[in-house]
């Protein structure tokens, strides 16, 4: 069983559109959309969901006003200034503290140092996650919840998932949609997969964010792909991005030209392979093509 | 919708911060941001732009900063004396996040899990555990222009984004406008770039992405109880139900920037749209005049709660 990850650095380079057209080109794959905090795979995918589960990330501090004493202890000891002193009134002290759960970081370390026993340590529901069916094969996805932490460890998740599920249905591959950036879901979304590709535009922008996400791929020694979309937007551009890239032993495997059939076939919800057979769609397969091979165990370039 | 002015007046001047936000990435965030706070410094106001999209930042593409100071920023991991430590095993028992353990008569520490929380520090009996600073990215400070800039950079590998977040806007002064290019998403990077600031400008394309990703960006800013308003970039490309989402939740659209190739060529070079593209101004005179009327709505507001 192998794994693709698709992710992009800067975010809006087609990354989504891409990995739905290849949702409907491999034959026995399973898809997980890793881009926990802005997921979009499944506007396209159309997911039936078979099982919906609670995804607790971690714990969160939260005061029990009847026991707060108001000394100041926790906010003496947290360090993510999360520990406020306004909360209501009780039969003890005219104020209370009060834990805000949007800066509360989960560490326990109040409740650890509250001398009158007055602050609850609970599982935090971050999210759920889901197992689905779609045309194209079996899904596993996600919802943060909104302004919630812990996208690493949900990643981290669905990808387990993703296999357990590759597993049981004999599949060969898994097919992630990655999320922007550099960070902490990107990495969890990268480590130990067999095949990252990288899709990029010529702009300065993307250029840029694609030399960082290349040396974090190289950073956890994960064999990388590139991808320039858009390419005819600005051909020098495009033309420079691949010496560069060149010169790192990175291979160009595709470019995908400007074409508004992306947005047309978003807006009805199909990929761009259902909803048309131009040009396009041709450079998309023949992109398929040579990242299956990489997967396969062949060099292309 | 506000009414507006003709001519714009430098009144907007100190002590109010704007970020520039998206659900989704690619829609426009640093296009906006950065000719923002160059629009409004030619009007006339003191300006300092941040960047908070510390895994990609791009402002210094379009801003072409003089860099004058960088600072590197670290953060604090423990640092165990094992003469002192007596192998008790309770930084292990505290820690959430399995970044100092205790096995047998051993304590090891997991550096890139660490949260910094200082629980460990804190519970050590035997006062064996220490700070040691590691480094997770650089803050650079620099003119551009007339515009005060700062921009943060994560090392490669690290996580600790919204921590050098977090000292990024510590370079917040009340004296100017700051504008704040915030990293695309709604999870803690974002939380941290957006919170305390007075105006939320939230930039989306007309798709059915956009407005997916969206109506998550307008559900945190409202959970944070923060005032906002919607920026429309490559206004055409799609349809119109980010229109009409923003009309049936009575949000703001505060511009509608038109989808132009030539805006396109002019970004994927580095260039600045108001500089280059005299129709763009129109469009930035128009969002400025609905930051003042903001602004003045904002004022009120706060006046009364007084």
């Amino acid at each position: 069983m192998k794994e693709l990850v698709v992710i992009s650095g800067k975010g809006g380079t087609g990354k989504t559109s891409i990995v739905a057209a290849f949702a409907s080109l491999a034959e026995n794959a399973v898809l997980a959309d890793c881009d926990v905090d802005a997921a979009d795979l499944h506007l396209i995918l159309a997911p039936d969901i078979k099982q919906r589960n609670d995804f607790i990330g971690g714990k969160r501090a939260s005061v029990i006003t009847e026991k707060c004493i108001g000394c100041g202890k926790c906010a003496q000891v947290c360090n993510f200034d999360a520990a406020v002193f306004d909360g209501p009134v009780n039969d003890l002290v005219r104020k209370t503290y009060k834990i805000d759960p949007v800066a509360c970081e989960g560490c326990g370390v109040c409740v650890h140092f509250c001398p009158a026993d007055a602050i609850e340590f609970k599982d935090a529901v971050n999210g759920q996650w889901f197992i689905s069916d779609t045309r194209f094969g079996p899904m596993v996805h996600a919802e943060l919840g909104i302004a919630e932490e812990n996208s690493g460890k949900l990643v981290s998740l669905i990808r387990k998932q993703a296999k357990q599920i590759a597993a049981q249905h004999n599949k060969d591959l898994i097919i992630v949609d990655g999320s922007p950036g550099i960070g902490c879901p990107v990495i969890a979304s990268i480590t130990a997969a067999d095949l990252v590709l990288v899709v990029t535009e010529p702009t300065v922008s993307a250029q840029h964010d694609l030399e960082r996400v290349i040396e974090l791929a190289g950073h956890f020694k994960i064999p990388t792909l590139v991808c320039i979309n858009k390419y005819d937007i600005n051909r020098k551009m495009a033309a420079e991005i691949a010496r560069k890239i060149d010169n790192r032993n990175i291979a160009v495997v595709g470019r995908i030209p400007y074409d508004t059939t992306v947005t047309k076939a978003q807006i009805a919800g199909q990929s761009i392979i259902e909803y048309s057979n131009n040009g396009l769609s041709e450079q998309i397969k023949s992109l398929w093509l040579a990242v299956s091979e990489r997967l396969a165990g062949k060099e292309v370039g | 919708m506000f009414s507006r002015t003709l001519v714009w007046v430098p009144e907007m001047s100190d002590n109010f911060t704007i970020a520039v936000a998206s659900g989704k990435g690619g829609t426009g965030k640093t296009t906006i941001a950065a000719n923002l706070a160059s629009y409004l410094t030619e009007a006339g106001e003191n300006v300092r732009y941040l960047d908070c999209d510390v895994e990609e930042p791009n402002g210094h593409i379009f801003l072409k900063a003089n860099i004058t100071t960088v600072e590197n920023i670290t953060v604090d991991v423990p640092q165990v004396d094992l003469d002192k430590c007596t192998a008790c095993g309770k930084c292990g028992e505290i820690c959430q996040f399995g970044a100092i353990v205790c096995i047998k008569e051993h304590v090891m520490t997991f550096e890139p899990l660490c949260h910094s929380c200082g629980g460990c520090r804190r519970i050590c009996p035997a006062d064996a555990i220490g700070k040691k600073p590691v480094e997770i990215g650089r803050i650079s400070v620099g003119k551009a222009g007339k515009i005060d800039f700062v921009t943060g950079k994560l090392r490669i590998g690290n996580v600790r984004t919204p921590s050098l977040i977090k000292q990024v806007k510590k370079h917040i002064t009340d004296d100017c406008i700051s504008i704040i290019d915030v990293p695309p998403g709604t999870s803690c990077p974002v939380v941290e770039a957006i919170r305390g600031v007075d105006f939320v400008l939230l930039v989306t394309e007309p798709t059915p992405f956009g407005l997916n990703d969206l109506k998550l960006a307008v559900g945190l800013v409202r959970q944070l109880g923060l005032p906002f308003a919607v920026i429309i970039n490559r206004h055409g490309i799609g349809d119109e139900r980010v229109e009409q989402y923003c009309q049936s939740e009575d949000i703001d659209i505060a511009m509608k920037l038109p989808d132009d190739r030539k805006i396109a060529e002019v970004y994927s070079s580095g260039g600045m749209i108001v500089d280059l593209l005299h129709q763009c101004k129109k469009h930035f005179a128009e969002l400025l005049d609905y930051l003042e009327c903001a602004k003045e709505k904002l004022n009120e507001k706060r006046r009364l709660r007084i």
